[in-house]
């Protein structure tokens, strides 16, 4: 076992994990900066983040607009205190991201242009083309070259946290090239290991979206919140998942069902908006958790299109002209071409919803610090409390970098190495080594690939877009079953180098641990909220007498979690109904005048 | 078994022949064909994942996002660099070979050595060096300013281009098309004035002058960045930095900035 002392583990090397890694090197240059990343970090998921951030810009925009637009979202789940903060620091971020060299798509003036999102009250997403997080991506992973004190562990792959008396004390990772292990000695640990969309047969995300941190953090006793909220997208591509990007409904793209009618008037999100016409918070721009539903229903009463890799609704972009889409939204043009066969200057694209994205993710405070002392997180695997019941669309690429300042200016202040013998640390090392032997020494008969495709279909089967006790249920049978059958896995490759079979039987433990967290949490919040809808008939409304709280799942070896509950912090707007389109109007009038 | 849900099975089948080279076991890569099969929508990519999960887990490739962003899935087929996920078996009816990326060490199957392109993605400074005209607020720059340098900043990083070149494939020491489009991106960026620091490798014989302009590099870009007029204009850059180095006394570092906009 090779061994590595470091003063600050990050462990991703995504939108978060870079910008910490930098917040750290510039807060103290003397510490030693190691970023592990199962991939290259340009290959990290960061990397299809299409449509933009979000930050107040506008002068008629304030950022009690954006407040009340983030809070109404989450259906009153997030934390007001950390959304608050949240909209304060966005803009900076994004500023400095200009200065570091982001193209942002610029107004003739030569100022930063902003579009519409869906659930947006106004204009303030920046954005660069439709690859904005491509670009945020490759701009902060080259950035971080400038920083002698980051240096990166490029293909390592985590297995384990060591945690010694509830302080973090390091981790247990393996090259990937070479199968070694390695010990990793760190004063502090920052997971940005990403969400957990992967549990899902349909989803917009990459192969190593497999919630791994999440599971870590989660085996050690930090509680996972809010994990029943699962968004789905409601525009991927069928068969592949793959996202078009909601730039393309903020550009004023419409979806038409299969009778080409608008259907989003029927959901609450009407009046129907004139074409190229687009408004705010209206319609298409509607956030995700209504737009999918919406799907859901239509597809129901038998008002979707069949395609051949099942059914669809259209995105038509066609009245936009093909120079605007491709000076907009070129990815997207591309995409289409590549993948279905169409191209959006002259028919609609064929879309349907896709798991996008986890709301929850790992407990941790407005600081990134997790229960266990020097344990940070951020990020998607992270749950600070800015998103609650549904995220809307642009408001997670700021957040990496808000929150990922954040926790890479905590980890360096509070990287004090806990005082540890090298013997009790090897000894932690080698526990944390027992599972990877096991599974490389498992002569079962179960298959890895076999369990991961039940997996994810019972997860689209009990814990879609409308759940009910029965399918949940039914899920956590599935996967208790897939758990008892996971320590009969036989990894078939026995070699060292790129054993990529045996990181996938990894991954799927995870993916199980995670999966479990989301059903249980779904099936115990007995009301509707945002991106967790009931169908049981008593459960179809959102219940703040007994539901304004936060689901913490609590790891329990060798059962289902247990789930506590938290309260949320509304201290500075009220619940009060989640309305869209005309419905808001009044609404969101006398909202303004209850805050600030 | 189950299939995987992209490829029910009874679809058409082809022939896939896929370099394997087991570093445990295998001395020199090997050819092994397996029949896949495929419908319109199936990628070299998914075709790997139904060999790993249907007929041999221990075939090793990268690969993430699935559309053509991350960079990952590089692979040769029949001869020419492509992204596996953006590159479908529709397109090769009698059959088709994957082998790993041409130009790089291989460590197992369709893996190849990425270190050494990293070093020289990484060695030219790419990153905009340069103050900010305001400490709290965005630098101006037009849409045309953007233009110039954009194409060049969306290169993924994929290596298909080193794959690609004659010239790394003779000198390893080449920085190669996508660290000299990389650093160029950044030279024509408005915002930047660290095009002194950038000069002396790119003029460097592994830099702008090792290319022989044969131009593939462009040619098999899956995004459309065209490293070659990277280069090229690097060598224009790199001329008339050696005409101003020999009639003036100032050195290099202390070349005036060509105007910005």
């Amino acid at each position: 076992m090779r061994q590595l002392k470091t003063d600050i583990l990050i462990v991703g090397g995504g939108g978060a994990g870079l910008r910490s890694a930098i917040a750290a090197a510039e807060a103290d240059p003397t510490l030693k900066v190691t970023l592990l990343s199962k991939v290259y970090p340009m290959r990290s998921h960061t990397v299809a983040a299409e449509g933009g951030a979000a930050a107040v810009t506008l002068q008629h925009d304030s950022l009690t607009a954006h407040f009340e637009d983030t809070v109404a979202g989450s259906d009153w789940l997030a934390e007001q205190g950390v959304v608050d903060f949240f909209v304060k620091q966005a803009y900076q971020e994004l500023v400095q991201l200009e200065h570091w060299g982001c193209p942002w798509s610029r107004q003739a003036s030569g100022q930063v242009q902003v579009r519409r999102f869906g659930g947006m009250k106004t204009e303030r997403t920046w954005f660069a083309a439709d690859k904005t997080g491509f670009h945020i991506l490759h701009t902060l992973f080259q950035t971080s070259l400038k920083y002698p004190s980051i240096q990166r562990l490029d293909e390592y792959f985590l297995l384990d946290l060591l945690v010694h008396e509830q302080s973090i004390v390091g981790a247990l990772a393996i090259d990937i090239a070479s199968g070694e292990l390695l010990r990793i000695q760190a004063g502090s640990v920052i997971l940005a290991t990403g969400g957990a969309g992967r549990v899902f047969q349909f989803n917009t995300n990459g192969g190593i979206v497999t919630g791994d941190g999440m599971a870590l953090a989660y085996r050690h006793g930090v509680a996972l919140r809010d994990m029943e909220f699962v968004q789905y997208h409601p525009t991927g591509l069928p068969g592949s998942g793959i996202l078009i990007t909601e730039a393309c409904r903020g550009e004023g793209g419409i979806l038409l069902n299969k009778d080409g009618y608008r259907y989003l008037q029927d959901y609450g999100l009407g009046p129907e908006t004139p074409l190229g016409q687009p408004q705010n918070k209206t319609m298409e721009l509607g956030p995700r958790d209504k737009l999918s539903q919406a799907f859901w229903h239509e597809q129901q009463q038998g008002r979707t299109i069949q395609h051949p890799q099942g059914d669809v609704v259209h995105l038509d972009l066609r009245h936009l002209g093909e120079r605007y889409l491709l000076e907009r939204l070129p990815f997207i043009c591309e995409l289409a071409k590549a993948y279905v066969n169409v191209d959006p200057v002259r028919a609609p694209i064929p879309i349907r919803p896709a798991v996008h994205y986890t709301m929850g993710g790992i407990l941790t405070d407005a600081h990134c610090a997790t229960s266990i002392q020097g344990l940070y997180a951020v990020g998607e695997c992270a749950s600070v409390g800015l998103h609650g019941a549904n995220r809307l669309g642009s408001n997670s690429l700021s957040e990496l970098l808000v929150f990922g300042k954040v926790a890479g200016e905590q980890a360096a202040t509070h990287c004090n190495q806990v005082r540890i013998s090298d013997s009790v640390l090897q000894e932690l090392a080698n526990k944390a080594a027992e599972p990877i032997q096991r599974l490389r020494q498992g002569d079962g008969t179960e298959q890895w690939a076999d369990l991961r495709q039940q997996l994810a279909h019972t997860m689209e089967q009990g814990c879609g877009i409308y759940r009910d006790e029965q399918g949940l249920s039914a899920s956590l049978q599935v996967i208790a079953d897939l758990k008892s059958r996971y320590q009969q896995l036989k990894v078939g490759d026995t070699s060292l180098a790129f054993n990529t079979e045996l990181l996938h039987a990894l991954e799927l433990g995870f993916s199980l641990d995670v999966a479990e967290a989301m059903c249980q949490a779904a099936l115990l919040r007995k009301e509707s909220r945002g991106a967790h809808q009931r169908r049981d008939a008593d459960y179809t409304k959102r219940n703040d007498q007994h539901y304004l709280q936060h689901s913490l799942a609590c790891y329990q070896a060798g059962q289902a979690p247990r789930i506590d509950w938290q309260a949320v912090d509304t201290s500075i707007m009220p619940p009060a109904a989640r309305l869209y389109g005309g419905a808001a109007k009044p609404e969101a009038a006398s909202n303004t005048e209850k805050t600030k | 078994m189950k299939q995987p849900d992209s490829i029910p099975s009874d679809k058409q089948h082809l022939s896939m022949t896929v370099q394997r080279y087991r570093p445990e076991q295998d001395d020199a890569p090997v050819w092994q064909s397996y029949q896949v099969p495929y419908d319109d929508s199936t990628s070299v990519l998914d075709a790997l994942h139904w060999i790993k999960e249907q007929q041999d887990s221990s075939l090793a490739y990268r690969w993430s996002c699935r559309m053509a962003i991350c960079g990952s899935c590089g692979v040769m087929v029949d001869g020419t660099p492509k992204l596996g996920c953006k590159t479908f078996l529709r397109d090769y009816p009698k059959g088709l070979k994957v082998a790993a990326l041409a130009n790089f060490p291989i460590e197992k199957d369709l893996i190849v050595d990425m270190n050494q392109f990293l070093h020289h993605l990484t060695a030219l400074k790419p990153y905009l060096i340069g103050q900010p005209s305001s400490a709290s607020e965005p630098n101006r720059q037009s849409p045309e300013q953007v233009k110039r340098y954009q194409q060049f900043a969306n290169c993924i990083n994929c290596g298909l281009c080193y794959s690609a070149c004659p010239q790394f494939g003779l000198n390893p020491e080449f920085l190669g098309p996508a660290a000299i489009a990389l650093a160029h991106r950044y030279n024509l960026d408005s915002r930047d004035q660290g095009k002194a620091e950038r000069q002396p490798a790119l003029n460097s014989k592994n830099g702008v002058w090792s290319c022989t302009f044969v131009g593939f590099c462009s040619t098999v870009c899956p995004k459309g960045v065209d490293p070659a007029a990277a280069i090229n204009q690097g060598k224009i850059v790199s001329t008339m930095d050696g005409v101003i180095q020999w009639f003036s006394p100032k050195q290099l570092d202390t070349t005036p900035q060509e105007p910005t906009s």
